[in-house]
């Protein structure tokens, strides 16, 4: 028995051996979908959006066989960590508190939160005294959440929701007075209905968005980021980025 | 807050006073929503349960088709309908009601009172109808009236009857109560939630509050003991 454990451990020793020396000919990357106009299932159901194409250009310049994995946002890194996938390509804002769990490539595209509310709100959303006693309906763990937290907890309300479209459904229904939301998600679900305006000037937020791999990959670290640099610099990123988005995005 | 507990919350990066604090409210607003929706539940329960063994069909059917409605979909389902539905009424935020169900705390405790009710409903039912036959003959011979014998005989005795069964409802409403940080309410799920997307730490922020549920569960379990054995200390043996 015992030498059949010992046979055991070194077979799964050497397994994990040949998993080490990995070299990047698949890879597996998880999404969060539907996140318009990053990532989503057109009227066919295919996976598409500015990072999906963003992500199989970069697959194509890295030469590697890409499988999508679609995960939802909640168990995101802890997918990543169990190895359920070896890279989170799903709008990840680089964050201190994720840096000390995953390694981020360098940020591909930044985009601002947004301010949004039913026709009628007047209040000015960067002053602490006019936001007194509103309700301002957040994604949890986003970095718009952290800024809300920062800058109006303990005077306004701030309700988190799991979703956008349960938070855009408390909006409309009056249970919330503004929310703050990632730009384009805001003018995708909120503008593009009839009631409702932008209030406020977008907040650039952070350090931008980046490709989230486990510590250890830092191999693959390396190669996304040069495969993402090469796409910055000879226009590829700015046709994909000019299908999806009236402005800039590029950082 | 004894100094070595402060000390140990400040070389802690994750339970901070203000994460514990978090989970307090959460507590609090755990505990307040069973609790309500449990008494709430448990005190149109008991009318509906006599109504529900009534021999009259246009008095039982009503109660039966309301259990068999919550007891046949999700509370979670209901929890939807009901904070959603609400607030999808035209021209319901001009009305005073607007004043109750702005708030997630009410359309929840709606939700779950109406669910936990239902439940209560049959379980008191299945133990009215359980009474044995020779005790209401006694209360007959008596020359008791329904209201009477309702009152000294039927409900006493099933209430012993029902009690293990309505614990094992209690512990199951705490559970479901998980569900309210759906509708943004921070009970404690909704605490949790919170502190694992901020830190990232599923582990930290999960078994800590599952180790709260349980202290809860174990404070539930006890007490329910206690009650059984006040109730049903005629049938120990004499001199015990």
């Amino acid at each position: 028995m015992k030498k059949l454990i010992v046979a055991a451990s070194c077979a799964l020793a050497m397994a994990a051996g040949t998993v080490q020396a990995k070299d990047w000919k698949e890879i597996r990357l998880a999404f969060d979908v539907p996140y318009e106009p990053f990532e989503y299932r057109d009227e066919n159901g295919e996976l598409t959006g500015f990072e999906v194409e963003l992500a199989e250009a970069m697959c194509e310049e890295l030469k590697a066989e890409c499988e999508f994995v679609i995960q939802a946002w909640d168990g995101m890194i802890p997918g990543l960590l169990a190895r359920k996938y070896d890279a989170i390509f799903s709008s990840m804002s680089i964050t201190e508190e994720r840096a000390e769990r995953v390694l981020f490539s360098d940020p591909y595209y930044i985009t601002p939160g947004g301010w949004f509310a039913r026709d009628g709100f007047s209040a000015d959303v960067t002053s602490k005294e006019e936001m007194e006693g509103k309700t301002i309906g957040v994604q949890r763990g986003t970095t718009m959440d952290t800024h809300a937290t920062e800058e109006f907890g303990g005077i306004a309300t701030i309700k988190r929701y799991t979703t956008a479209e349960d938070m855009v459904l408390d909006l409309e229904g009056q249970r919330l007075d503004v929310v703050f939301v990632d730009y384009p998600v805001g003018e995708q679900t909120i503008l593009s209905q009839e009631g409702f305006k932008e209030v406020g000037e977008p907040v650039k937020l952070g350090q931008g968005v980046a490709v989230a791999m486990r510590k250890r990959d830092k191999d693959l670290a390396n190669k996304v980021n040069a495969a993402l640099k090469k796409l910055k610099n000879d226009g590829t990123y700015d046709a994909i980025m000019k299908k999806y988005f009236s402005y800039d995005i590029k950082i | 807050m004894p100094d070595f507990i402060a000390q140990w919350l400040n070389q802690n990066e994750i339970f901070t006073a203000m994460t514990i604090m978090e989970y307090w409210n959460g507590l609090v607003n755990t505990v307040q929503l069973v609790f309500l929706s449990l008494v709430i539940g448990l005190v149109f329960a008991i009318p509906l349960a006599i109504l529900r063994t009534s021999k009259n069909p246009l008095v039982s059917g009503p109660v039966w088709l309301y259990t068999y409605l919550f007891r046949g979909t999700p509370l979670l389902i209901q929890l939807y309908i009901i904070y959603y539905g609400i607030a999808q009424i035209p021209g319901i935020q001009d009305t005073f009601w607007w004043e109750i169900f702005r708030e997630p705390f009410y359309p929840a405790l709606l939700a779950f009172a109406l669910n936990t009710c239902a439940y209560t409903t049959e379980i008191i039912r299945g133990a009215i109808v359980s009474t044995p036959a020779g005790e209401i003959e006694a209360a007959k011979a008596y020359g008791m009236n329904w209201w009477l014998r309702m009152r000294r005989i039927v409900l006493p005795s099933a209430a012993r009857r029902a009690v293990q069964a309505y614990s094992n409802e209690v512990i199951f409403m705490l559970h479901s109560s998980a569900i309210a940080s759906v509708v943004t309410i921070v009970d404690l799920t909704g605490a949790a939630r919170n502190i694992y997307s901020r830190f990232y730490a599923p582990f930290d922020a999960f078994i800590f509050v599952a180790l709260i549920y349980m202290v809860l569960t174990f404070i539930l379990v006890f007490a329910f003991r206690k009650l059984e054995n006040h109730l049903l200390r005629h049938q120990r043996p004499v001199g015990s």
